[in-house]
């Protein structure tokens, strides 16, 4: 065998780089566990249909969630609503479009800025900009999302457009059709995998935010009817963790809700991969 | 024919607009910071703003010196980058070259899980969990530190430099290690000699980005960092963040202290600016 | 198909946002804003009033700061301080009004065998003067200062009344009463401040040279570590005709049970 014939150095060598990659693994894989297995072991036990089902109340000392996922479902659609035209349409743009570089590479830079910002400073940003003019409320939430996740919805469709073949729009150009009529039919309908995963990534990380929803959204945990929940101001599942823990000190319902959002995490997660599969199998085929 | 000709052009304006949001959003958002940060910084000193070693924003003769929270931030980052770096480095080299596709599939879930998991959650464990620990293993009086923050921010970095690595070292050619190994490496000699120094660039930039990732978090680390405003002398210390530095007072902030926060603000993104362009840097030698 | 589903999903979705923003503030609601010590008593008012008269109220808690600013730009109807106004703030046209007081409880951990304090130790100890709980008759461990940050109400409270303004030597500043209770509840050698409606079970509440913040001893001033909550309205602009009616409610002796039922004491 060739590894008898090493020299006592490389075998060390080789069994130390060893050791260090099974330590780090296993710390890795360790980590996310005890996390995962932490946020569960104290968070199901407090999860009950009252939490889930009711708004909280001072006069009977009530907790319930209820008005906190629903804000949580308004900000996620209004902000895709938003978002998806303006992210998809940039990444039309920057493939099909654009052909000076110099602007490409502006563009691709502007972007990687926008997704380097920390939460923090949209939030103050977000709080300058919306909050101040229209109030505190879930549109102006909404809003600075829609700056914050622009980036992901660009590069995701960007690189699912990028797998369409050159040929399919050479093939529609040949008949005659205008730039238009081919983004319309053949450009936009192959990107459809790009767009829903970046709305997926783009739901996971708008359930994860709280920095740049606290000053933009406020913190208010009443039930908002339907009509007026995007100009009033409203706390989401995140926000309410980080409120219930830090203001009133109640672990057990910010550990309901942290498993209640760990879960979340984990189908989005899967939600992910398995569109990514499916796609990429079907466009195999 | 020229009709169609026009509506083109229309639908062409339309989405140069649509690529040239993003460019907007960031003068925009670089133009609200700076109209808000600069009349703080001269009305303190951009020297005094910068270099006072003291923040007392609310005494009868207020002190805005931020270079407590700057030590911080920068010894609090690298603090999470010597710790994550070597774990997210190792672990990415044995996912991409040793690991079964299972265990690699395997990992690579709970890895992008531990990214999806909103920062308050981290925070929120570090509290209950990791500060009692340091406050009993190191016999101080209180656990809420300086090291609190940095083994929270080097788990936090993990999933960044692990993705970006893996994919990095998944990328070298084969025959990189094919005529390593044939040449009489073995295995591991060929990963870490051959196949590591082909992905540095794809490496560097996953630090860079853990980097980002560690200097922008706010919520976590206000949990656990104590955030009193001390200067960063010890690892036991409660010291404060820029981000933190922002985030505690500005809800009940006024004036200029009000002011000062958005200079914070101000002087927080600069650095991101330049972490974007050391990325950057990296990304383009890269693809060179 | 899928066009038209998408479609008809699409409108509906907007219809709430287009109404919302036209619709801006509905007559016959209530917007306050401030404060987050204020959380417990004015909820309870709000929902109590909402239950009464359908009007609706809302409550952002941003803190006491944010709070009068809300007021000065017209963004809520009345603001909430957890401390009283400065004179710059009364000078810009704005009037306070108390609603109540409000004791704020020196909490140590459960484990802490030290149950009394004179008001002069609290500022020693505060000040970095004393080190040590043996040396106020407890045990053998260095003393953990737990704070509040710069600007808040009960932080600005405690240290004008214990004379330890600026010079308290913070081991910790957390951002609200849930952290300073949390962090008390886990440290056996610390202490800290916090809004006596709130203290809880988890922490113990000193007595202040043998005065405990009961009802009674706030309301005669013997427990004197107290502030004033505080309703802040706009000289020159008249409350909206809901507003007033809230005003009116939370201010009249109707409103005292339920006042002294989140734990604080009525002005009224």
């Amino acid at each position: 065998m060739l590894n008898s014939s090493l020299s006592k150095k490389r075998k060390f060598y080789e069994a130390f780089m060893k050791v260090l990659m099974f330590i780090s693994v296993g710390a890795t894989a360790a980590l996310t566990l005890f996390i995962i297995g932490y946020v569960f072991i104290k968070g199901f036990p407090n999860i009950t249909l009252n939490l889930l089902l009711t708004s909280p109340s001072y006069l009977s000392e009530n907790i319930g969630i209820l008005p906190d996922i629903l804000n949580t479902i308004y900000i996620v659609i209004s902000t895709l609503i938003i978002v998806l035209p303006l992210g998809v349409g940039a990444a039309i743009y920057l493939t099909e479009y654009a052909s000076n570089k110099k602007i490409v590479s502006i563009i691709e830079y502007a972007t990687d800025i926008l997704s380097g910002i920390p939460s923090i400073i949209y939030g103050l940003v977000g709080m300058l900009l919306f909050s101040n003019n229209m109030g505190t409320c879930l549109l102006a939430g909404s809003l600075t999302l829609v700056i914050m996740n622009l980036p992901t919805i660009m590069r995701t469709t960007q690189e699912s457009l990028k797998t369409v073949p050159q040929s399919y729009r050479e093939g529609a150009f040949g008949l005659g059709a205008g730039k238009w009529r081919v983004i319309r039919t053949v450009v936009l309908p192959s990107c459809i995998d790009g767009v829903i995963t970046g709305c997926i990534l783009s739901i996971g990380r708008i359930l994860g935010e709280s920095a740049a929803l606290l000053y933009t959204a406020g913190f208010v945990h009443i039930l908002n009817t339907q009509i007026t929940a995007l100009m009033s101001p409203g706390a989401t599942l995140t926000v309410s963790l980080y409120l219930y823990a830090k203001e009133r000190g109640e672990f057990g319902v910010a550990f309901a809700i942290a498993a209640i959002l760990m879960i979340l995490t984990i189908i989005i997660n899967f939600a992910a991969t398995s569109v990514q599969n499916y796609f990429s199998k079907r466009r195999s085929l | 024919m020229k009709k169609n000709k026009f509506k083109e052009n229309i639908i062409h304006g339309i989405f140069l607009l649509l690529g040239l949001i993003t460019v907007g959003f960031v003068l925009l958002i670089t133009i609200y910071l700076v109209i808000s940060g600069i009349p703080a910084i001269r009305e303190i000193g951009l020297i005094n703003f910068l270099f006072g070693k003291e923040w007392a924003s609310t005494a009868a003769e207020p002190k805005y010196g931020i270079l407590p929270f700057i030590l911080t931030s920068v010894y609090g980052t690298s603090g999470a980058i010597i710790i994550g770096v070597p774990i997210g480095f190792m672990t990415s080299v044995y996912l991409s070259k040793l690991a079964s596709p299972k265990t690699k599939y395997l990992v690579q879930t709970a890895v992008s899980l531990l990214a999806g998991i909103p920062s308050v959650v981290y925070g929120l464990v570090g509290m209950l969990v990791l500060i009692p620990n340091i406050r009993n293993i190191f016999n101080i009086p209180d656990g809420s530190s300086l090291l609190a923050a940095i083994i929270v921010l080097s788990i936090m970095i993990l999933p960044s430099i692990i993705k970006v690595s893996v994919t990095a070292l998944d990328s070298v050619p084969k025959e990189y290690e094919d005529a390593s190994l044939a040449l009489g490496a073995t295995s591991i000699e060929t990963y870490f000699k051959v196949s590591v120094p082909a992905a540095k660039s794809g490496i560097a930039a996953s630090v860079v980005l853990g980097v980002g990732r560690a200097i922008g978090e706010a919520m976590a680390v206000m949990m656990v960092a104590g955030n009193a405003p001390n200067m960063p002398n010890s690892i036991f210390q409660s010291v404060r963040f820029l981000t933190t530095a922002v985030s505690s007072e500005m809800s009940y902030s006024s004036g200029l202290q009000r002011q000062a926060l958005f200079s914070i603000a101000l002087v927080l993104f600069m650095f991101i600016l330049l972490i974007n362009a050391t990325l950057n840097f990296f990304i383009k030698r890269n693809k060179e | 198909m899928k066009k038209i589903i998408s479609l008809a999903l699409a409108a509906v979705l907007a219809i709430p946002m287009l109404t919302g923003c036209s619709g801006k503030a509905p007559t016959g609601s209530v917007s306050t804003d401030g404060s987050t010590s204020m959380e417990k008593v004015i909820g309870t008012l709000g929902e109590a009033f909402q239950n009464d008269t359908g009007i609706t109220f809302t409550y952002n808690p941003t803190g006491s700061g944010s709070g009068i600013k809300a007021v000065q730009e017209g963004r809520c109807d009345i603001g909430l301080s957890s401390r009283n106004l400065k004179d710059e703030e009364k000078s810009s046209g704005l009037n306070e009004t108390v609603l109540a007081y409000d004791g704020i409880a020196i909490i140590v951990n459960n484990e802490n065998n030290v149950s009394d304090l004179s008001l002069e130790n609290i500022s020693k100890i505060f000040k970095g003067e004393i080190k040590n709980w043996s040396e106020v008759g407890g045990a053998d461990s260095e003393i953990v200062l737990i704070g509040r940050e710069a600007g808040s109400g009960t932080r600005d409270g405690f240290e004008s009344i214990t004379d330890t303004k600026e010079a308290c030597k913070y081991r910790q500043e957390l951002t609200s009463t849930g952290d300073v209770l949390t962090t008390v509840s886990q440290n056996p050698a610390a202490i800290g401040y916090a809004s006596a409606a709130s203290v809880k079970d988890s922490v113990k509440a000193l007595t202040i040279d043998g005065v405990a913040a009961t009802e009674s001893a706030i309301k005669d001033g013997s427990y004197i570590v107290q502030r004033p909550f505080v309703l802040v309205t706009k000289n020159d602009t008249k409350l909206s005709e809901a507003a007033q009616k809230f005003f009116d409610f939370i201010t009249s002796p109707d409103a005292n049970e339920l006042i002294s039922a989140a734990g604080v004491v009525s002005a009224n």
